[in-house]
C-alpha cells in the first residue's frame, strides 16, 4: 500500500514550520498510523533525513499521548479511534494524507507533531481530585453509590487528557476536558464535599491558561476517542453557577 | 555479599504491625526538611509521591512522558485483588496470601506476600474515597469477578479500564500536592544515572527531553518506580517507552539485580500479524471465565473454525486441566498455546495462535449479557484485526507481559544501596516467578501508598544527613558519564537504525528466553546477543542532535541498556537449572510437560552483583523459607 503524507515539521517551539511531503509505498492495511509513521521514519533515517517526531506510548488508545490532525480531523476519520489504533484499512490506496499537531494557543507546537499539552495537568491540579490522604479512608462499602451514577461517573472518567476536544474546536475551548472531571468526581457521593470549590477553581485555571469559552458546537464531542458526552459541559456550566450564587449567599 | 532482607521475626500476621512499631519516625517539623526523588509516575511512583507530600516531605517527582498521568500503568484492563470477601465465598488475608506465594511457584518471599494481602483491603478502601469508579451491585456496594485462576470472587474492576481509573486516582492526589508545593513535578525528564555519595544514594542525573539539558538533583533518598522491562522484547505489551534504563543503571552503581529471568507471558495477546509491527496488544485474561480456548485436533487443519466439527476440536486446556479449564494460571496457559502451536495445530496466517471461542457463552447467556461483561475487548479486537468476535473465535497467542524480577529489595523496599528504594514493579519481592491476574495494581499502590511512606521515614531517621552539593564530583563525574554516552550515540553515524537492531534483540531474547528455555539455546543467545551489542555501538545509527527533543536518541540509550539486561537474562535462567513459573527449563519437566521445580537447590533469590566492565556478574542468593505454605508441586488439573 502507497501513501502520501504531508507533514507539519517544526524543528522547535520557536521555529517557524512548513508542510513536507513524503511517499511511503512500504505500507500495509493491517498497520496503525503509527506504525505507518515508524516505518516513514525508518525510511527516513536510512536516508540521514531527521525523522518525524509525534507523541506515543501504549499504542492501544488509553494512555492519551499520541494525537495529531489527518486530514482536517484530529484522530482522523474513525469515530471513537485514537490514531495509534486508525489502521491504514480505512484509507485507500495513494491517498493523500495532511498531518497536522493540535492547534490551540494554550498548545504550543514543541516539535513537528508533539505540542505542550501541561495546561492539561494545572487544570485538574486546580481541584480535580478528591482530597483524601492515604490512610484517611473509610470502608469501600460505607457509602453505597447508585450503579447508575457509578456509571454515569465512570463514561466521564474514560477521558484520556488527549485533547482532541481543543484541537477540534473552533474556540480552542477546553470544555470537555474540565467538565468531565467535574462530572466524574461530582456525580459520586465521595466528590461532593468539593463540589462547589472544585467548579470554580477548575474554570477560573481553564480560563487562566488562555482556552476559550464554549459555545455548544459539539466538535468537541464528535472527534472525542473515549466518546465523552457534551452533557459533561452542561454539569460543569451547572456547577459553576451554582457555587457561585452559593458563594455569594455566604 | 551478605543479603539480610530484614524479616521480622514471630507470627507473620503480626509482622508488618511489629515492623511499623519498631521503625523511626521523622519529627513532622523536620520531614520538611528532607528532600525525596521520586522516578516514575504510575501507580508505584505516582501514589509514593503523593502520599510522602501529604505527609509532610519535599518531592521532586521525575516521569518521561509529556504528564504524569500517562504512566503504563493506565494500560491495565483486569482488575485490582483484596481480600476483602465481600462475597462471602471464603476469601480472607490468608487465602490471598496463599494463592499468591503458590500462584508465584515458591519463589516469593513470604513476609512480604503477608503483607501485600493484608494492605490490598486498605487500598480499595483509598481508592473508593479518591472517586474511583467502580463497578458497583444495584444495591450500591462494590462489585467482583473471579479473575486469572483464582477460585473466589476478589478482582475489584472499572470497566476494562480499572489500570486507568486507578492511575487517576494516585495522578489526581499527585496534583493536589503540586497545587500544594509540596511535589515539584518534572514531566519529559528522564533519569540517565543514579549518583552514589558515601555509599548512600543522593541524587540522579537527568536529561530534559525538550531542552536536552543534562541535569542534576539531589536528593536524601532516591525512589524508582519505573516498572518492568519487558520490551527488551521489542514485541511486548508494555507501552513503547517502557524501559530498563533506571534500574539498569542503579545496577551499574551497585544495587543488586534479582531474578532477571522470571518474566511473564500473558495468555489472551492479539497474535502478530506483520514484520512492522510495534508492539502487541494484551485482551484482559477476565475473557478466559467465558471464552473457551480450542485449536483444530489435527494438523495442518485449514478449514475456517465455523467448519471444523465439535469432534474435530480440541478443548486443550479443559482437556488437561479438567479442574481449572480455562482459568488455569498464565504461565501454564501460555506454555500449552506454545505447544499445541508446535504441533503444528496452531490457527490464522502464521499458525501462531489458538481460538478463543465465545459461541457456547452466547448461546447460554446471549449477546447482550456478552456485550456488557466484553463490549469494550470486543471492539477493539475487530479494530485490530477486522474480525468480529461475536461471529468467528476470537485468535490469541501469548506475549511479554510483566517482568517479575527487578531490583533487589528487602522487606523495607530498599535495595543494596542505602536510600535507594524500589517500588512497584521495578522491584522484584512479591510475585515470585509468576504473577496471578489483578496484582500488579494491588503491588504498586500496595507499596506506594502504605508501605514506602513508613520505611522511607525509618530510614530517613536512622541516619543524619550532610547536605550534598551538584557540583560534588559524584555528581559531575556522573553527569560526565552521561554527556560521553549521549554524545558517543550521535557521533557513530553508522547504517542501521535502532529499532532494527532492537527488533533483532527482541526476537534473540523471545527465541532462547522466551516462554521456554534450554542451555544451548541460552549459551547461543549471550553470544549472539554479545555480537549484535558490538554492532550496536560501531554502526547505530542517531539522527538529530542532542539540544532537541530527540526520540531516536531517548530510544537508542534504552536500547543500548536492554542489550547488557538481555545477557544477565540468559545467564540468570541458564544458571537456575530447574523449571518454575515462567522460566521454564526444557530441561526439567515432569513426564507430562509441567515445570519441574528444584527446591533444594533452587529455593533461593538469584540477586546479581555487577563487578565491573571486565567480569561476570557475581551471583549472591538469599535462601527462601516457607514457614506457611509448604512447597508443593503446583496441580491444576
Amino acid at each position: 500500500m502507497r501513501l502520501i503524507f504531508h507533514v507539519w515539521r517544526q524543528s522547535s517551539r520557536k521555529a517557524p514550520g512548513r508542510m513536507v511531503r513524503y511517499e511511503s509505498a512500504a505500507l500495509n492495511p493491517d498497520m496503525s498510523m503509527l506504525e505507518a509513521l515508524d516505518v516513514l521514519n525508518e525510511e527516513l533515517i536510512l536516508k540521514s533525513e531527521d525523522p518525524i517526531a509525534f507523541e506515543n506510548d501504549c499504542r492501544e488508545g488509553i494512555c492519551g499521548s499520541c494525537g495529531f490532525v489527518i486530514n482536517g480531523l484530529a484522530h482522523g476519520p474513525m469515530a471513537e479511534t485514537t490514531v495509534c489504533q486508525l489502521t491504514l484499512r480505512h484509507f485507500r490506496d495513494g491517498q493523500e494524507l495532511y498531518l497536522e499537531p493540535w492547534r490551540a494557543r494554550p498548545f504550543a507546537v514543541l516539535r513537528d507533531l508533539i505540542v505542550d499539552r501541561s495546561a492539561f495537568d494545572r487544570i485538574i491540579a486546580a481541584g480535580g481530585y478528591i482530597s483524601v490522604p492515604a490512610g484517611s479512608a473509610p470502608d469501600g462499602n460505607t457509602i453505597p453509590v447508585r450503579k447508575d451514577d457509578s456509571d454515569r461517573a465512570m463514561d466521564a472518567a474514560a477521558c484520556i487528557g488527549c485533547g482532541a476536544c481543543v484541537a477540534a474546536c473552533p474556540n480552542a475551548s477546553a470544555s470537555l476536558f474540565t467538565g468531565a472531571k467535574i462530572s466524574h468526581l461530582g456525580l459520586l457521593p465521595q466528590g461532593l464535599p468539593e463540589r462547589d470549590s472544585r467548579a470554580l477553581r477548575m474554570v477560573a485555571q481553564m480560563n487562566r491558561e488562555g482556552f476559550g469559552q464554549c459555545t455548544n458546537i459539539g466538535e468537541c464531542e464528535a472527534v472525542c476517542p473515549k466518546g465523552i458526552r457534551l452533557e459533561v459541559i452542561g454539569r460543569m456550566n451547572r456547577d459553576f453557577l451554582r457555587a457561585s450564587w452559593s458563594k455569594r449567599e455566604r | 555479599m551478605q543479603l539480610d532482607a530484614r524479616i521480622p521475626s514471630g507470627p507473620i500476621e503480626k509482622a508488618w504491625d511489629k515492623a511499623r512499631f519498631e521503625m523511626k519516625l521523622v519529627n513532622p517539623a523536620n520531614k520538611r526538611k528532607h528532600e525525596i526523588i521520586v522516578v516514575g509516575s504510575g501507580l508505584a511512583g505516582g501514589s509514593a509521591a503523593a502520599t510522602l507530600a501529604e505527609l509532610g516531605y519535599n518531592v521532586k517527582c521525575f516521569c518521561f512522558q509529556d504528564s504524569p498521568r500517562r504512566a503504563h500503568s493506565i494500560a491495565a484492563q483486569g482488575g485490582i485483588n483484596a481480600a476483602k470477601n465481600y462475597q462471602n465465598d471464603g476469601d480472607s488475608i490468608y487465602r490471598l496470601f496463599y494463592d499468591t506465594v503458590k500462584g508465584g511457584d515458591f519463589r516469593a518471599r513470604e513476609g512480604n506476600v503477608y503483607r501485600l494481602a493484608q494492605i490490598s483491603v486498605n487500598i480499595i478502601d483509598q481508592c473508593v474515597a479518591q472517586g474511583v469508579p467502580f463497578a458497583r451491585e444495584y444495591g450500591g456496594t462494590l462489585a467482583n469477578r473471579s479473575f486469572g485462576g483464582a477460585q473466589v470472587s476478589r478482582t475489584f474492576y472499572a470497566r476494562g479500564q480499572t489500570g486507568q481509573q486507578l492511575l487517576l486516582g494516585a495522578y489526581q492526589a499527585l496534583e493536589r500536592q503540586v497545587d500544594a508545593g509540596r511535589v515539584r513535578m518534572y514531566p519529559r525528564t528522564e533519569m540517565l544515572d543514579l549518583v552514589v555519595i558515601d555509599g548512600c544514594a543522593r541524587g540522579i542525573i537527568t536529561r530534559d527531553l525538550v531542552t536536552g539539558a543534562i541535569e542534576c538533583h539531589t536528593g536524601d533518598a532516591v525512589v524508582l518506580g519505573t516498572g518492568g522491562y519487558g520490551n527488551v522484547y521489542y514485541l511486548s505489551t508494555n507501552a513503547k517507552g517502557s524501559n530498563c534504563t533506571a534500574i539498569w543503571r542503579a545496577y551499574k552503581r551497585g544495587a543488586l539485580f534479582a531474578n532477571p529471568c522470571f518474566t511473564q507471558i500473558h495468555p489472551t495477546c492479539i497474535p502478530v500479524s506483520g514484520h512492522y509491527q510495534s508492539k502487541l496488544t494484551l485482551m484482559s485474561e477476565s475473557l478466559r471465565n467465558d471464552g473457551r480456548i480450542w485449536v483444530p485436533l489435527h494438523r495442518g487443519d485449514q478449514r475456517k473454525p465455523g467448519d471444523i466439527p465439535e469432534a474435530e476440536r480440541d478443548y486443550y486446556l479443559e482437556r488437561r486441566y479438567p479442574s481449572f479449564g480455562n482459568l488455569v494460571p498464565r504461565d501454564v496457559a501460555s506454555r500449552n498455546a506454545k505447544s499445541v502451536c508446535d504441533e503444528e495445530r496452531g490457527v490464522g496466517e502464521h499458525g501462531l495462535g489458538v481460538y478463543l471461542d465465545f459461541s457456547d457463552a452466547i448461546q447460554r447467556l446471549g449477546v447482550e449479557k456478552i456485550r456488557e461483561r466484553y463490549g469494550n475487548l470486543f471492539e477493539m479486537y475487530q479494530r485490530i484485526t477486522d474480525e468480529d468476535p461475536y461471529k468467528v473465535p476470537m485468535r490469541i497467542y501469548p506475549a511479554i507481559h510483566y517482568t517479575m524480577g527487578g531490583l533487589w529489595v528487602d522487606y523495607q523496599l530498599m535495595s543494596t544501596i542505602p536510600g535507594l528504594f524500589a517500588i512497584g514493579e521495578a522491584n522484584f519481592s512479591d510475585h515470585g516467578a509468576n504473577r496471578l491476574g489483578a496484582s500488579a495494581l494491588m503491588q504498586g499502590l500496595s507499596d506506594g501508598y502504605f508501605i514506602l511512606p513508613y520505611t522511607i521515614s525509618n530510614y530517613l531517621a536512622s541516619r543524619s544527613f550532610d547536605k550534598v552539593d551538584a557540583d560534588r564530583t559524584e555528581f559531575q563525574s556522573a553527569k560526565n558519564d552521561v554527556e560521553e554516552r549521549t554524545r558517543r550515540l550521535l557521533n557513530t553515524r553508522g547504517s542501521r537504525t535502532v529499532d532494527s537492531f532492537h527488533r533483532e534483540l527482541g526476537k534473540l531474547v523471545w527465541d532462547y528466553c522466551g516462554m521456554s528455555r534450554n542451555a544451548p539455546g541460552l549459551e547461543t543467545a549471550i553470544g549472539k546477543i554479545r555480537e549484535l551489542r558490538e554492532e550496536y555501538w560501531r554502526d547505530v545509527r542517531v539522527m538529530g542532535a542532542a539540544e532537541e527533543i530527540n526520540q531516536s536518541l531517548e530510544k537508542a540509550g534504552r536500547v543500548a541498556d536492554f542489550f547488557e539486561l538481555a545477557e544477565l537474562m540468559c545467564l540468570d535462567a541458564l544458571e537456575r537449572n530447574e523449571s518454575c513459573g515462567g522460566h521454564f527449563r526444557e530441561e526439567y519437566q515432569t513426564p507430562d510437560g509441567e515445570a519441574l521445580r528444584d527446591d533444594e537447590h533452587f529455593s533461593y533469590v538469584a540477586a546479581w552483583e555487577y563487578v565491573g566492565p571486565d567480569d561476570g556478574p557475581k551471583l549472591n542468593k538469599e535462601p527462601l523459607v516457607f514457614e506457611y505454605v509448604h512447597p508443593s508441586q503446583r496441580s491444576y488439573k
